[in-house]
């Protein structure tokens, strides 16, 4: 928990910097960042956050390296530490990636999304954005600090990396969450992910409990032969203005990227009041500043966010 | 060949249900006598291992390895596994076919048995089910019967048509052959790599279902019943589900041809091994749960699986060091059955030793009808372990004889050390005392 709130601290703190001093704090060190899968907001708040505090950073993307030629991620991740890398922000495919590489290169690694099992720098962009709504001011958490708040996750849940990451954290926060989607993308055990988690497949129900509502995409490119009927899914889990209106006119909706509009969310629900997707996207340089950060600047080891 | 004396050792032959003090004589890679202590009548120049204060077994047969030749000598060759074997305590093991080639024809199956390999002890090859393992057509088993093959199965490849499966199982039964069963519904598994369930969904894996292997069970199970009348003969290998192996309850009762076997990894392990993405934990079928994993063991207590097989999977240490869901499956086991059967079954749980040495002897011998193995009556093969059954040590993958290293057992205690591993006659590994 100490680790959390120093992280929230420092986001804070990095955020309100001045420019100039703020990027002499890792001036001219350098960071490696590594993706395997497309990014838009991931990929370009990392290396906003990277170079606002004064490192190089260097973008290897699997379509224009090695990595085409098929280069393993051990030696891809051993080739950047040659080439003086000191940190490796990773976006991998499959999930335990970042594991992988940090054993192999015994560098820090930053895990920004590993398959469908964690995108831990998401959760915590997630957390500062509610924190922000919910309880402005506050950047010394505790195990009660979300207590009483439920945050309903809804949609894809299983393949999706950013709900582990959000139901692994905001629990430890005193938060209760609530996964909502068909069968198909929410199998039952995810409930037995850890505590505080249960499943609602109602998704009015759903909202009427919630003070936070996170949408997520359909992730086609995961899908693996599954068949979905979408109008099936709309008509059961799209979240319009009226629904919205309806059953949590308070709440607020996060989404983490990208939306497909007139899928999971109505374009009016995107861009209504109640969103605050924008906002999570500028906590997402905040809370990167200060994940790379301790990266470089703690221990060798344990770096991973 | 020299004569071998065995003397004051501890001789455990369940086949024939001895458990006594016993000097027993070599000769001409046979059992040549079998007496009370002291009391050989031929042992007149024989060369003697001093076995006092050890076990005198008949040598384990392993019936489900990969030797990795043809084709992929860089993870094993037929040598070094069969030196592994030895160093575990096995004379025998029956090599699977998914080779490069897959064995699926006389010249191969020949070529794995023939001297040129090197291998320290007898392999018995199996052949493919079908041709290439491809699951459609089916080989000529009499031919691969002759050439030595012990068995067909298409293991890695589950045979998913039932007019296949039935067929295959009829042409076996008609030459007197076992098809092992790798059973696993691929359709239903596809992209996975490990057992579906809580771990599987935190890590963000892709699930096997046990349904996968237990429905495929079902499945081979309907088919031998349909050919009951001819005895057709269905092996499970690797069994890992509680409900597989309810299923192979359920058709003993029945009167069937069923028979299975369980890996150590099966019932020691569970998916929660697979901790933070440990590519050593990655096999197929996959650990299971805790629940899975106790009812392999009360299976092998209560007497319904047949025999303890390793499903010895070497890879070399480049393949399993890449992420977790694309490193191959398989573990290597060779080296470690024997030391983990005594510390877990015996010791642990109580199984007599008799009752361990069967499991790993005389039960994969009727089963493979291996004549004259698994069993150390005079005329027998001359095929012996001798180990110390009290000895404890720590098994390190490194100081292995196997070429790979792929083992979640590295740094695990064991019970029982191997002295020497005798293959038809010859001692074909000797550790000193």
């Amino acid at each position: 928990m100490d680790g959390l709130s120093h992280l929230l601290t420092r986001a804070t703190a990095l955020e309100n910097e001045d420019p100039l001093v703020r990027s002499r704090i890792l001036a001219k060190r350098r960071v490696a960042l590594l993706f395997y899968e497309s990014s838009t907001r991931t990929r370009t708040s990392f290396e906003l956050a990277a170079k606002g505090l004064g490192a190089d950073t260097t973008l290897v993307s699997s379509l224009s390296s090695s990595i085409e030629k098929g280069e393993s991620l051990k030696d891809t991740g051993l080739t950047l530490r040659a080439l003086g890398a000191e940190t490796i922000i990773l976006r991998h495919n499959s999930s335990g990636a970042a594991w992988l590489l940090e054993a192999e290169t015994r560098l820090p690694v930053l895990n920004a999304g590993d398959g469908m099992h964690e995108h831990p720098t998401q959760a915590l962009l997630d957390l500062r954005t509610i924190l922000a709504h919910l309880r402005p001011g506050v950047l010394a958490v505790t195990a009660e600090t979300l207590a009483g708040v439920t945050v309903s996750i809804v949609g894809d849940i299983l393949h999706s990396r950013v709900a582990r990451s959000n139901m692994m954290l905001l629990p430890r926060l005193g938060a209760r969450v609530l996964l909502c989607g068909p069968k198909e993308l929410l199998p039952e055990l995810a409930a037995q992910a850890g505590p505080g988690i249960a499943i609602e497949r109602d998704f009015d129900a759903a909202l009427r409990q919630s003070q936070v509502v996170m949408m997520l995409r359909i992730q086609a490119e995961r899908l693996a032969g599954l068949q979905l009927d979408l109008e099936q899914y709309k008509a059961n889990y799209q979240l319009t203005g009226p629904r919205l209106a309806a059953h949590a006119p308070e709440a607020i909706v996060l989404h983490p990227g990208p939306i497909i509009r007139g899928l999971e969310v109505t374009a009016g629900v995107a861009d209504g009041p109640q969103s605050v997707i924008l906002e999570q996207v500028r906590n997402g340089v905040a809370i990167r500043m200060a994940v790379v950060e301790r990266a470089l600047t703690v221990s060798q080891q344990g770096g991973r966010a | 060949m020299t004569a071998l004396a065995i003397l004051g050792g501890h001789l455990i032959d369940p086949a024939v249900g001895m458990d006594a003090l016993k000097d027993v004589l070599l000769k001409d890679g046979r059992v040549a006598e079998v007496a009370g202590p002291g009391k050989l009548k031929q042992a007149n120049g024989a060369e003697v291992l001093d076995a006092a204060g050890l076990i005198v077994a008949p040598g384990l047969i392993d019936m489900h390895v990969h030797l990795r030749e043809p084709g992929q000598g860089y993870k094993e060759t037929i040598a070094t596994g069969t030196a592994a074997a030895a160093a575990g305590g096995f004379t025998s093991v029956a090599a699977m076919p998914n080779t490069v080639p897959v064995n699926d024809s006389p010249e191969i199956t020949r070529w794995m048995q023939a001297p040129e390999r090197g291998a320290a002890i007898r392999v018995f090859p199996v052949a493919a089910a079908t041709r290439g393992s491809k699951g459609e057509a089916i080989n000529d088993y009499a031919a691969m019967k002759s050439a030595g093959a012990v068995a067909v199965s298409d293991d890695g490849h589950p045979i998913l048509k039932d007019s296949v499966m039935r067929e295959a199982l009829a042409a076996a039964a008609r030459v007197g052959l076992t098809v092992i069963q790798h059973a696993e519904d691929t359709r239903l598994t596809l992209g996975a790599s490990m057992n579906l369930g809580p771990v599987s969904f935190k890590l963000g894996l892709r699930g096997m279902p046990p349904e996968a292997e237990s429905g495929m069970v079902e499945r081979d199970i309907r088919l031998v019943t349909e050919l009951r009348d001819i005895r057709a003969h269905l092996h499970v290998a690797h069994t890992s589900t509680a409900a597989a192996l309810n299923a192979v309850r359920q058709a003993r009762r029945n009167g069937l041809r069923v028979t299975c076997e369980v890996a150590p990894h099966h019932f020691l392990l569970t998916e929660e091994h697979v901790g933070l993405y440990n590519t050593n934990a990655k096999m197929n079928p996959p650990l299971r749960s805790a629940a899975d994993r106790d009812a392999m063991i009360e299976a092998i207590l209560d007497g319904v699986v047949d025999v303890i097989a390793t499903d010895h999977a070497p890879h070399a240490v480049h393949e399993k060091e890449v992420e977790f869901d694309n490193a191959p499956n398989g573990i290597t086991g060779l080296e470690t059955a024997l030391g983990l059967c005594l510390r877990w079954l015996h010791k642990e749980w109580r199984m007599p030793l008799g009752r361990v040495i069967s499991l790993l002897s005389a039960q994969p011998a009727a089963l493979l009808n291996l004549k004259g193995r698994g069993t150390l009556t005079a005329g027998s093969f001359a095929d012996v372990v001798i180990f110390d059954p009290k000895a404890e040590w720590t098994y390190r993958a490194r100081e292995g004889k196997s070429k790979s290293r792929n083992t979640p057992f590295d740094g695990w205690p064991m019970q029982s050390k191997v002295r020497w591993t005798i293959s038809e006659g010859r001692i074909a590994y000797s550790a000193e005392p």
